[in-house]
């Protein structure tokens, strides 16, 4: 199990580095969906299957592929790839780099400088999960489904495209 | 079956998080910013998880339900935004929000 | 009907407010009765009264009328009160009826003014405000009504505002009287001080029991009131500002810087006369001032061009009489002076005006001339009041009062030869200069047009008010010519008698007989050098004497140039210095922190999303920091 954790956190990092420096969109997006489903992996190791079954299906499922819609139909063509490719220099990266680096070795030391404890093998089954969540946390979800109602309203009228106008929160004339 | 150590999980959650910020930090198309900030989320998620399997508990499992619909409203409000922006801009770069200003 | 004595002041008082608020809606006819109607109502009043007090006296020869407390303030309570006596009943007598008399004379003097009803308007104010000044019954109130009329003069000196150099008179007409009005309140502050209140019977009653003559405090409070006297009474050193205030229209020169306000001063005194006797250096102050102040302006006087600045300096120069005679302790003689200069300086003004009028604003008299035949009315009545002017014996009021301040001066135990010698050179000067305004004005060739025949409103009030300047004499006058003392003796209970030291009845033939023949010596000069003539005059004024004296005397002695030198001009320069001082420095310097500040923050908000995340990443790292380490 050991060794399938570390194969899939080698997976995840590598992954999910490569996702972010591509100069072309659809590729980091595929590292993306690579680094999410090592993440799955990760997860059905930590004994939380139905989280690891929820990654997949809505995280590199639902999710990317609206990702993948997008960036179809601006239809980025190779121009905006050398640009990025341009905007991809240790200029960029050098400073936000150091900062995480910074912020990452704050956190190990959170981690690390605890006493260590061991890890536990049971598994936290959906159906504890499931009850959990629509006896104790019920009043969450009933504001996590408003919230991605308002998601979907706020979504579909955003994206409306209205000719000859620019959005009217943004000015210019009806 | 050998356990996982805790550290070394919330180590990976914070390595994922870090690069996630990396990714906001330093790209400038817009869409991968978005896709920066999933990663992200996805890394505080992992952090939950790992707490909740350490506990035996489910509440974990269940921050990350939560932490999985807020990303889904994000993305979808998101990337309506960043659609309204190229058809106003026609650029997906984010220096060309500065705009805004003055 | 005396209870009635506060509706002498309310009277003008309501005009005031119907032709400020309704001014604009009210036809001319309307505005004309309120305006003059207002204070005729109150003069008729007054007349009653007077009357009625002349008759059946009240009880101590003084009526007091409490209205209402006013404010009570650490023990001190001043009402407003009005207290009538003799002296107060001369002065609302003339104040009142003069004052109609200009009233009937502005309704057709600014009729096609533009500003005609605000112009009746502050008239009404002023007299409200100076019948208030008079009727006070404690210095507080007096001082409401003397800061009134201030402001009254100044609104109407710069009456036609729309030119600067009329409201840089009004200007500094307020400021200078201010000095004088700076000096008078100090007084009022020791007063409290030391009584308590400020209540005049009261302060009269106890001054001599608390105060030896001479005692300091009584000599400080004495010239602290000289100097709020000398502000309004446009006396030395304070004079400058009634010459200027001639930028007002003619009626107004008439009724406040002719009859009544500038002489306010000397009714302040001759109220207070109590406290003046008690500081014998203030009383010689008084005539040294007066004596000083006759002469100078006298001089001036005559070398003026503006026919309405020469008897501005003329105004100045029989005040000096006035406050001369107070100086002497002959109180009912500056009182009486007061009431015929009231009468004929008045007329005279109004005279002024009525030629200035109707020469379409011509107000040099080498432009004018010859004016006998044109406008008769206006030749005699301006005649008699410049017979009173200049003092021709026997059928002139002005004689009458003159000469019983000339005797006085040298007579009274407070007088002396040169305070006689300077008033007698003075009348001499006085009789120069006015016939010199006759003779350019009304004889001589013809050199401007009249462009307006006068109305009766115009020319009844100079008939009336030249009646009273020749008649007006004949209730007062010296040994040698009946001794009829109607005024002084009117004035007996209030103001005391004059001390007669030396000098008998021949003598005061005598010095009536030299005194005459100097006046007609004055006018026949007059005759000979602007009217037979002029060459010589001229002749003279080319030389290098004669330039300068005539540059000095214009200008009154140069006291605008001594001022402006000695105060305005360091005034500006420390001002400009101080302009950009230390405190400014540092209000700019504040500024220009914030304004900093504001830039550096400004900054961060750059429309930059990435470095906006940047922010929050720093943010996070610092407080990471914090919570661990620290």
């Amino acid at each position: 199990m050991l060794i399938v954790f570390y194969l899939a956190a080698i997976v995840a990092i590598v992954s999910t580095i490569l996702a972010v420096t591509r100069s072309n969109a659809v590729h980091s997006l595929l590292y993306l969906i690579v680094s999410f489903l090592a993440s799955a992996v990760v997860f059905f190791v930590l004994g939380a299957h139905f989280i690891a079954a929820l990654e997949v299906i809505v995280y590199a499922g639902a999710i990317m592929v609206l990702f993948v819609f997008v960036i179809m139909m601006l239809n980025v063509g190779s121009e905006t790839e050398i640009a990025e490719k341009k905007w991809l220099s240790i200029k960029t990266w050098g400073g936000p780099a150091i900062l995480s680096l910074v912020l990452f070795c704050e956190l190990a030391y959170v981690v690390l400088t605890k006493e260590s404890l061991p890890g536990s093998e049971a598994i936290v089954t959906p159906k504890e999960v499931g009850i959990s969540l629509f006896t104790q946390y019920v009043l969450g979800i009933e504001i996590a489904a408003v919230m991605l109602m308002s998601g979907i309203v706020g979504a579909y009228h955003l994206a409306q495209i209205k000719k000859k106008s620019k959005h009217r929160f943004l000015g210019g004339e009806e | 079956m050998n356990t996982i150590p805790v550290e070394q999980s919330l180590l990976l959650a914070a390595m994922l998080f870090v690069i996630g910020l990396i990714g906001v930090l330093s790209r400038r198309n817009v869409i991968l910013m978005l896709m920066s900030v999933e990663i992200m989320l996805n890394a505080a998620g992992m952090a939950f998880v790992v707490a909740g399997s350490r506990w035996v508990q489910p509440d974990g499992q269940v921050m990350f339900i939560f932490i999985l619909s807020m990303a889904a409203a994000e993305v979808s409000v998101g990337l309506a935004l960043i659609l309204q922006m190229f058809h106003i801009n026609k650029s997906i770069d984010t220096k060309t929000l500065g705009k805004l200003h003055d | 009907m005396i209870d009635y004595l506060w509706l002498v002041p309310a009277l003008p008082f309501l005009g005031f407010l119907i032709l400020t608020f309704f001014g604009k809606k009210l036809s001319k006819n309307a505005i004309s009765f309120v305006g003059a109607g207002s204070v005729g109502l109150a003069a008729l009043l007054t007349i009653i009264i007077g009357i009625q007090f002349l008759l059946s006296p009240p009880e101590g020869n003084f009526f007091n009328q409490k209205l209402w407390t006013w404010m009570s303030v650490g023990g001190m309570s001043p009402s407003i009160a009005f207290h009538l006596d003799a002296l107060s009943l001369i002065f609302i007598f003339v104040i009142t009826f003069v004052g109609f008399l200009i009233h009937v004379y502005s309704t057709e003097y600014m009729l096609e003014d533009e500003g005609f009803a605000r112009f009746l308007s502050f008239m009404n104010l002023f007299v409200g405000s100076m019948l208030v000044l008079i009727l006070a019954d404690n210095l507080a109130l007096m001082y409401l009504g003397w800061e009134g009329v201030g402001l009254c003069s100044f609104l109407l000196i710069g009456f036609w505002y729309k030119e600067p150099a009329n409201a840089a008179a009004a200007r500094k007409a307020f400021i200078v009287t201010r000095v004088g009005d700076t000096a008078m309140a100090l007084g009022l502050f020791l007063l409290i001080v030391n009584f308590n209140t400020l209540n005049i019977q009261e302060i009269l009653h106890t001054a001599p029991s608390q105060w030896t003559a001479g005692n300091s405090t009584a000599v400080w409070i004495a010239f602290l009131l000289l100097g709020g006297a000398v502000g309004k009474s446009a006396q030395l050193p304070l004079q400058t500002w009634l010459p200027d205030a001639m930028a007002g229209p003619s009626p107004v020169s008439a009724l406040i810087h002719a009859a009544t306000m500038v002489t306010a001063g000397v009714y302040l005194i001759a109220r207070n006369h109590v406290l003046f006797e008690l500081a014998p250096s203030a009383m010689s102050a008084v005539a040294i001032i007066g004596a000083a102040t006759l002469l100078m302006a006298g001089f001036a006087a005559i070398v003026q061009n503006d026919i309405k600045r020469v008897l501005a300096y003329s105004t100045i120069s029989q005040i000096g009489y006035m406050f001369l005679a107070l100086g002497v302790g002959a109180w009912s003689a500056g009182v009486f002076h007061f009431m015929i200069h009231a009468f004929f300086k008045a007329l005279l003004f109004l005279g002024a005006g009525a030629v200035i009028h109707a020469l379409h604003h011509e107000q040099n008299m080498f432009k004018m001339g010859g004016l006998r035949k044109e406008l008769p009315i206006v030749f005699w009545t301006f005649l008699a009041g410049s017979a009173a002017l200049s003092a021709l014996p026997l059928i002139s009021a002005g004689f009458y009062s003159k000469d019983a301040i000339l005797w006085y001066a040298w007579s009274s135990d407070k007088g002396s030869l040169i305070l006689w010698a300077a008033a007698f050179f003075g009348a001499f000067v006085t009789s120069i200069y006015t016939f010199r305004m006759v003779f350019l004005t009304f004889w001589g060739k013809m050199k401007t047009h009249v462009h307006i025949h006068l109305g009766n409103a115009m020319q009844v009030p100079l008939i009336v008010l030249a009646v009273l300047s020749i008649l007006g004499g004949f209730i007062e006058t010296p040994h040698s010519l009946g001794h009829i003392t109607l005024f002084s003796g009117f004035l007996n209970p209030v103001l005391p008698e004059v001390q007669l030291n030396h000098g008998g009845e021949f003598t005061e033939i005598i010095l009536q007989i030299v005194t005459a023949l100097t006046g007609f010596l004055g006018i026949f000069l007059a005759w000979h050098f602007w009217y037979k003539k002029p060459a010589m005059v001229y002749n003279f004024k080319q030389t290098s004497l004669g330039t300068g004296l005539y540059k000095l005397w214009l200008s009154g002695w140069a006291f605008d140039w001594v001022y402006d030198t000695l105060f305005v001009k360091p005034f500006i320069k420390l001002s400009q210095i101080n302009k950009d001082d230390i405190v400014d420095q540092l209000n700019i310097g504040l500024a220009g922190l914030v304004n900093w500040l504001h830039s550096l923050v400004k900054k961060t908000q750059n429309g930059n999303i990435r470095w906006y995340a940047t922010g929050i990443a720093i943010g996070l790292v610092i407080t990471l920091t914090i919570v661990l380490f620290l």
